[in-house]
């Protein structure tokens, strides 16, 4: 019998060495003539694990971490000689893995089990059964089934799903269209990254299901230029899924058309910005739109358009397969469903954990992620990417609920956990913040465009030692200027991760603690 | 426009002349041809798609992934953000300056690797990370880099 081995080919697993692992595996295999069959899948989120190594047998998968080419010998013999679990490496059966055990994978049920590009994979693990089932209703109804899951948009801004589509639908036009956000900017996030390398297909019935229900003909999928393995296994699916007649002129039989078209980025953080992003795809520079128009009114080429993120498109498959309220069942209060939530930075075991919200910090920084990986306590987290609050230990009690981070001057944002022990210096990385804000600034608000080169100056001005207190109170009416005044979230959030790293750290800026104000 | 242009610029147009909003794919097949769009493409690239030099050169110069310049033969690309700075990229990015003797969007005097920052290559669990001519290096050291720079110089060597 063929034994089945995975290696995934995870970009985050390649980076850690799975291709040369892979290349061993197949030498020695070869060599031996030995009846197996190499899977390239996608990766667990296991990511400390990587290359998470698994061999199928009669009890499940049995898996290898931080595999090297220098364990595929004695990996080769040890699971022929039928005592899989008593090589070194061994971690069990991965099903087993209290860190995968313990998450609600709704978004990620797929990812690492399956070949990421094959559809018979994807149909034999619940594929396509929300787009089934959404081919049997109207547009109105499977806005308000989306609507009724409480879904709400995964890339930050956390508006509600339905809502969005709702409008789009009511707004006749000839052309409308389905435009996926996949420029995942954020520091700390790897979500949008893992589901189109580890699981494409439903990105792809997520956006269509989002056609059908607003009539849209058109969709595209603007991806990072960073993203290089994405681009590949997400070219390969498109071709895939046309071949099978889920994409193209007649999906699925339905008679109703929709393609999608794959557009890469060019590395600018402010594309993450949804209309910022539509002027890109428009072929022009990256300058924000301000708002009204809504997208969903005037969008892409001036008609109606759904923007959504990657995980926002991949929670719908589920939602339509199993119904409103099997995904509203998850949760806490207005916000619902799962979070795939990544564990990044100083962190012991990094990774991807996909839990309901109501989840807390601490639980995910030491139960999940094992405290950080120097060994160090914890000092702070930045979630939500590069505009997130840096958040001090004594609020790691935080649960991870929109309501509850807002109304501590926090964001969940695309749900990224960035992990600094003691030896960080804030001070460095509120001039970090002010820096980055400078070099990505799209240029049209004065705001965030010169005021993020002065927010810069003034931090060297106050950790250089001079006139502190009077530069001090300069940055916070700076700030309190990008906050109210910056057309977008980039020049008017970034004051969060400057003003919270004064506020709650302020002996690295050498600064006296009552001297600072309350961000505002 | 030099010949060698001119065709790689000619084939883009053409690939592209029924996609709407075109500028940004053609850009791509130009870089990912030549590793750079050079300034004598800008104006025919402007009349191909009916925009003006200044429109093209505009998109050309917003982007940080386009270059002007031609890079090195290697190109590292080494991610600057936060969460790569909390496990000591700013060691490996100190390290592969000293080692190269070059700053960001500068490439070595024999015209073999060119720097370039990054932000973010989503590898934030196995920090800090790079790309090498498009491959990932994760978990990155001041140590690594130096074979990481030898392997290089090596293949620039033996070819």
């Amino acid at each position: 019998m063929t034994t089945k081995i995975f290696i995934p080919r995870d970009s985050s697993a390649i980076g850690l060495g799975a291709n040369l692992v892979a290349d061993a595996l197949t030498r020695v295999t070869q060599s031996n003539k030995a009846d197996v069959q190499i899977v390239r899948n996608g990766s667990r989120g296991l990511i400390w694990m990587e290359p998470l190594v698994e061999v199928e047998t009669e009890a499940g998968r049995q898996g290898y971490a931080n595999v090297n080419s220098n364990d595929v010998d004695s990996l080769f013999k040890t699971m022929f000689a039928g005592g899989g679990d008593q090589h070194e490496k061994s971690v069990g059966l991965v099903q087993e893995i209290p860190y995968l055990k313990n998450q609600e994978r709704l978004c990620f049920a797929r990812n690492g089990i399956t070949d990421p590009t094959s559809i018979e994979d994807y149909l034999g693990n619940d594929g396509f059964k929300g787009l089934k089932a959404a081919l049997s209703l109207d547009g109105k109804s499977i806005v308000e089934i989306v609507t009724q899951s409480g879904l709400r948009g995964r890339g930050g801004a956390a508006f509600p799903t339905g809502i969005k589509w709702n409008t789009v639908l009511n707004c006749p036009a000839d052309q409308k269209y389905i435009v996926c956000n996949a420029d995942e900017g954020d520091s700390g996030t790897f979500s949008d990254r893992m589901t189109i390398e580890g699981d494409p297909f439903v990105l792809i019935e997520g956006m269509t299901i989002a056609a059908l229900a607003v009539g849209a003909a058109k969709g595209y999928v603007y991806l990072r230029s960073e993203y290089p393995h994405a681009e590949e296994v997400f070219t390969e699916a498109l071709v895939i899924a046309r071949a099978h007649g889920y994409l193209g002129d007649n999906v699925c039989g339905s008679k109703r058309s929709f393609d999608i078209e794959l557009r890469r980025a060019a590395g600018a953080y402010i594309c993450g910005e949804e209309t910022s992003l539509l002027e890109s795809l428009e072929g022009k520079r990256g300058l924000v739109r301000p708002k009204p128009p809504l997208p969903a009114i005037s969008g892409l080429f001036g008609q109606p358009t759904v923007v959504n993120n990657v995980i926002t498109f991949s929670s719908v498959p589920f939602i339509l397969a199993n119904g409103a309220s099997a995904y509203k069942d998850y949760g806490v209060g207005r916000s619902m469903g799962t979070l795939p939530i990544q564990l990044a930075g100083n962190i012991k075991r990094g990774g991807l954990v996909e839990k309901a919200f109501g989840v807390t910090l601490n639980e995910l920084l030491y139960d999940f992620g094992g405290g950080s990986a120097s060994g160090k306590p914890i000092r702070t987290v930045q979630i939500g990417g590069p505009l997130g609050a840096y958040i001090p230990e004594k609020d790691f009690d935080l649960k991870f609920d929109y309501e509850t981070f807002a109304a501590a001057g926090a964001m969940i944002g695309h749900g990224g956990v960035v992990v600094f022990d003691q030896t960080v210096n804030m001070a460095s990385m509120a001039r970090f913040a002010m820096e980055f804000c400078a070099i990505e600034s799209c240029g049209k608000c004065t705001p965030c465009r010169i005021g993020s080169t002065r927010g810069m100056e003034t931090i060297d001005k106050i950790i250089a030692g001079e006139d502190r207190s009077g530069n001090t109170d300069l940055i916070h009416s700076l700030c309190d200027t990008m906050l109210h005044g910056s057309l977008c979230a980039l020049g008017g959030m970034i004051p969060f991760p400057v003003l919270s790293a004064m506020k709650h750290f302020p002996e690295d800026f050498c600064l006296k603690p009552d001297a600072n104000k309350a961000v505002a | 426009m030099s010949t060698d242009h001119e065709a790689v610029v000619s084939a883009a147009l053409e690939k592209y002349s029924s996609t709407e909003g075109a500028l940004l794919p053609i850009l791509h097949e130009i870089q990912d041809a030549l590793g750079y769009i050079p300034s004598d493409t800008i104006d025919v690239i402007g009349k191909g798609i009916n925009r003006s030099r200044a429109e093209v050169h505009g998109v050309v110069s917003f982007y940080h992934h386009f270059r002007t310049h031609k890079p090195g033969r290697h190109i590292i690309q080494v991610c600057r953000s936060e969460a790569c700075q909390a496990v000591g990229a700013l060691g490996v990015i100190e390290k592969l300056k000293r080692t190269l003797g070059i700053d960001f969007h500068e490439s070595t005097s024999d015209g073999q690797i060119t720097l370039e920052p990054i932000y973010c290559l989503g590898h934030c669990a196995c920090a800090p990370a790079l790309m090498v001519n498009g491959e990932p290096r994760a978990k990155m050291t001041p140590d690594l880099v130096d074979s990481l720079v030898n392997e290089l110089r090596t293949k620039s060597h033996d070819d």
